[in-house]
């Protein structure tokens, strides 16, 4: 089988497989998390893992990273048997791995972080000097413009990922794993990478890389393998793959096309920031409004101020100048709370640090926001039985799988949580909804879920703010959208005007 | 040929009872995550107890135990709403004493030196007393917490050194004797249909708790702020206002206890639930409630209580020595946190 999948992708010499799974079965207390699973990896070359949250990609690079040990199975690198027990194995034959999850102390200097564990001594003392320097030097080399004397907690998201990735290239990796590390990056910062992946590609590293972008597969991309359900689908050139086919392949469906046409007829003035100023963040003598019936975007680089303005209409921030608008009338003291009364819904950037109460049960996480509403009481009691029915009703209507209730919510996927925190929103009946990038660390299958759920808001005669990093998002989705751009509004763009090269003409310093 | 085959299901043999062995080492392990270590310790101790001294099985040590037990409950349950918020409350048995000592002071002074002074004037207002003086260093504690921000840790521990020191301040650190005896008599010895009137009252006390942590709104945002501050206050929950809550009620708790244990002992006494801190975290951790909050439910706290106070009097009931029993309880609670973080990591990956 192995052989066969190696023979159908590609006219060309097969290069040298680095590394190589065989058979790998990884067996967690009750459930099978990767089923019989074969990959190899050439060097130089980047194959890509894609699928949907839960089908394995996470457990397979563990495995390979030495966070698991397969239960069945075997690992090959350079065609000798490997058997790692922990990360620091798998470090030493080569294999360095940049996760999500970042591994750095926040508390000491990039420098401190990129020598963690290999400090280097002058006499008896540690060379803070001389390891800045190489710092310094290997920070530059890469092309990173970040200080290897600053603390890492001062840092921003995506200067630490440029930490973390400067941080697994030491000691000359052989394989490389980068797991969505794109994520928290602007587009240029994200140039500067694939740049680096170019060249560690031709320093013959095997590149093993998770994304769900397929810009990025295209950019850099040279095999994909698929996984659904933690078993092997296929295995692809990423040159031959389009989007419907991989999103067929990931989900086992056919996807005709991801975004719907949203129909729009706008009416009043739901909500609006009318030249807002905020405090601790780049946002000046904003104004953006949204209306009844329309889905408006927002869109601009990282650290242009969007998410603050997000959270502004949810009065999460405390206005400097300008007023904050629910149907015309200014809001004063707005509060999270007083905004819910006022039947706003906000949907957070990262829904497991601001969204999801994850020991909790799917059930209590969705009835959170609204336990206040008639629908759940009985003579002015909570009810469990109103509860359970009311939760029930939309835990089906939006497919939330498993349908359990009481499951807890961390061990649902990350499309699945989304859509819990919309059914949250939904048992409020909003009439307006602040979505804040609504789609990160969501898969193919379910953002089609997602965008079938804003067009049904919106249809309904709610107002949708969307503030997104993803362009296709705004332009697909989005009647109108503003573009942010160092914390004013460069551009509102409508209709036929609101194009791609009308955003980005927007998005860069002149 | 014969020999063959026959080597060769003696393999599969073999395989099927690896296979079988790692099926029932599997299910163990599943039941460990689900029900906890508790039961087990629990029978374990019984079992040891039983044997070493057979008096510990007998009527009169059970409702010693029980008895023994309410105190710690009532506290524990206490302890435990904190601990659901992803708060500490240090500040536990040094509220217990204060309670004791303003108890029997307004008590003794009603009634005067020479017991002129009415006996219902005395308790209702001592106990009056007491319960205030439990729900203001609650809510002391309450306002560093929500108000000012300050970690629970801090300020419990801050709050429990200032009221220890008030109360020995009060009383010199000697007991406040001369209580009505109707308050000694009826809180402290009388029984019911055999059984200590304590136990009642804590049994009340767990019903309230069981219906308002399972079936009221407060208590399910209880769990959601110990879950997630930040998720609750973009849902519309009034953070600071529930802390503030939960701080008064484990202050309100300890009062209780402090004034059951003061009819106990006939006396206000400033050293009274020194230990109790350190018992109640036991308690609720023994119980399955996390440190990190969010989790926990009622059941396991009051017989992790219940574990304690058996655990204490069997080992008083075969002479260990006080400070062996420290030792134990120390190395009880460590074992308790080693073994929910254990917990947690496998329900994690399941």
């Amino acid at each position: 089988m192995g052989d066969q999948r190696i023979a159908s992708a590609g006219g060309q010499p097969p290069a040298e497989v680095a590394l190589r799974l065989d058979g790998v079965t990884k067996r967690f207390p009750g459930v099978v998390a990767l089923r019989d699973v074969s990959f190899d990896v050439r060097r130089g070359e980047v194959h890509i893992l894609f699928g949907e949250n839960g089908a394995g990609k996470s457990t397979l690079v563990n495995l390979i990273a030495g966070t698991y040990e397969p239960s069945e199975g075997s690992i090959e690198l350079d065609g000798a048997q490997l058997r790692l027990t922990t990360p620091n194995e798998a470090r030493q034959h080569g294999i360095n791995a940049v996760f999500q999850e970042f591994s750095l102390v926040p508390t000491l200097s990039v420098a401190a972080n990129i020598f963690l564990g290999r400090e280097q001594l002058r006499g008896r003392q540690l060379d803070n000097k001389g390891m800045e320097r190489q710092a310094h030097d290997i920070l530059q080399d890469l092309g990173f413009e970040v200080d290897p004397r600053a603390r890492v907690d001062r840092l921003s998201r995506s200067e630490q990922q440029m930490v973390e990735i400067a941080k697994a290239l030491q000691g000359e990796p052989k394989i490389l794993i980068l797991d969505e590390p794109t994520a928290s990056l602007t587009e240029r910062e994200a140039d500067v990478l694939f740049a680096l992946v170019d060249r560690l590609k031709g320093e013959g590293v095997g590149i093993v890389y998770i994304t769900h972008r397929m810009q990025e597969i295209h950019r850099i991309g040279d095999r994909i393998t698929v996984l659904r359900d933690g078993t092997y689908i296929a295995t692809v050139q990423a040159a031959d793959a389009d989007e419907d086919s991989l999103v067929g392949l990931m989900t086992g469906r056919e996807v005709t096309s991801l975004y719907p046409q949203i129909r729009t007829s706008p009416g009043e003035e739901l909500l609006a920031l009318d030249g807002v100023t905020l405090a601790r963040s780049p946002i000046a003598g904003v104004s953006i409004n949204v209306r009844a019936g329309e889905v408006v975007g927002v869109a601009g680089l990282v650290g242009s101020g969007k998410g603050d303005l997000a959270e502004a209409c949810f009065g999460m921030r405390s206005l400097k100048a300008g007023e904050l608008r629910v149907r015309g009338r200014a809001v004063s003291k707005a509060s999270p709370k007083t905004m819910l009364d006022h039947g706003v819904y906000y949907l957070p950037a990262d829904r497991r640090v601001e969204g999801l109460v994850l020991p909790r049960s799917l059930r209590e996480n969705i009835s959170l926001a609204s336990l206040t509403e008639p629908i759940f009481q009985r003579r002015g009691v909570m009810s469990r039985t109103r509860e359970n029915a009311v939760v029930r009703r939309v835990v089906d209507q939006l497919q939330i799988r498993p349908p359990t209730l009481d499951r807890p919510i961390r061990n649902y996927s990350g499309g699945n949580q989304q859509k819990a925190m919309f059914a949250r929103g939904m048992l409020r009946d909003p009439a307006v909804v602040v979505l804040n990038e609504p789609t990160t660390g969501v898969d193919v299958g379910a953002r089609g879920d997602v965008y079938a759920l804003i067009q049904e808001m919106c249809e309904r005669g709610a107002g949708v703010l969307v503030v997104s990093s993803d362009l296709p998002e705004i332009l697909n989705l989005c009647h109108r959208a503003y573009v942010v751009h160092r914390g004013v509004v460069r551009a509102e763009l409508a209709g036929d005007g609101l194009t791609e090269d009308a955003v980005l003409a927007n998005f860069f310093d002149d | 040929m014969p020999d063959h085959s026959r080597t060769a299901a003696a393999a599969a043999a073999t395989l099927a009872d690896a296979e079988a062995e790692r099926g029932m080492a599997r299910r163990a392990l599943q039941m460990l995550v689900t029900i906890g270590v508790l039961p087990i310790l629990l029978v374990t101790m019984i079992v040891v107890f039983g044997l070493i001294e057979p008096r510990f099985l007998a009527q009169d040590n059970i409702l010693n135990i029980l008895r023994q037990s309410t105190f710690l409950g009532i506290v524990a349950i206490g302890q435990m709403l904190v601990l659901i918020t992803a708060g500490f409350d240090l500040s536990i048995g040094a509220i217990v004493a204060l309670t004791s000592v303003v108890a029997a002071t307004v008590m003794s002074s009603v009634l005067g030196d020479d017991g002129s002074g009415s006996a219902l004037t005395a308790i209702v207002l001592g106990v009056g007393a007491g319960l205030l003086a439990g729900i203001v260093a609650g809510a002391v504690n309450g306002f560093g917490v929500a108000v000012l921000g300050v970690s629970p840790f801090i300020v419990t521990l801050g709050t429990s050194s200032i009221i220890t020191g008030a109360a020995l301040l009060e009383t010199g650190g000697a007991p406040i004797t001369g209580l009505p005896t109707d308050f000694v008599k009826v809180l402290g010895t009388d029984k019911l249909l055999g059984v200590p009137v304590v136990v009642y009252i804590t049994a009340v006390i767990v019903l309230v708790m069981y219906a308002v942590l399972n079936r009221s709104r407060f208590g399910r945002y209880l769990y959601a702020i110990g879950g997630n501050e930040i998720a609750s206050r973009l849902s519309g929950i009034r953070v600071g206002r529930n802390l503030m809550v939960v701080y008064i009620l484990s202050g309100t708790f300890a009062a209780i206890a402090g004034l059951l244990l003061t009819a106990r002992v006939g006396a206000g006494e400033p050293n009274l639930g020194a230990s109790f801190a350190l018992q109640s975290i036991t308690a609720a951790v023994l119980g399955g409630v996390s440190l990190r909050g969010g989790e926990g439910k009622l059941g396991g706290v009051v017989f992790g209580a219940l574990f304690i106070a058996m655990l204490s009097n069997g080992m008083n009931l075969i002479r260990v020595s006080s400070y062996w029993q420290s030792i134990a309880l120390g190395a009880l609670l460590v074992l308790a946190v080693v073994v929910d973080r254990a917990r947690q990591r496998v329900r994690h990956t399941v």
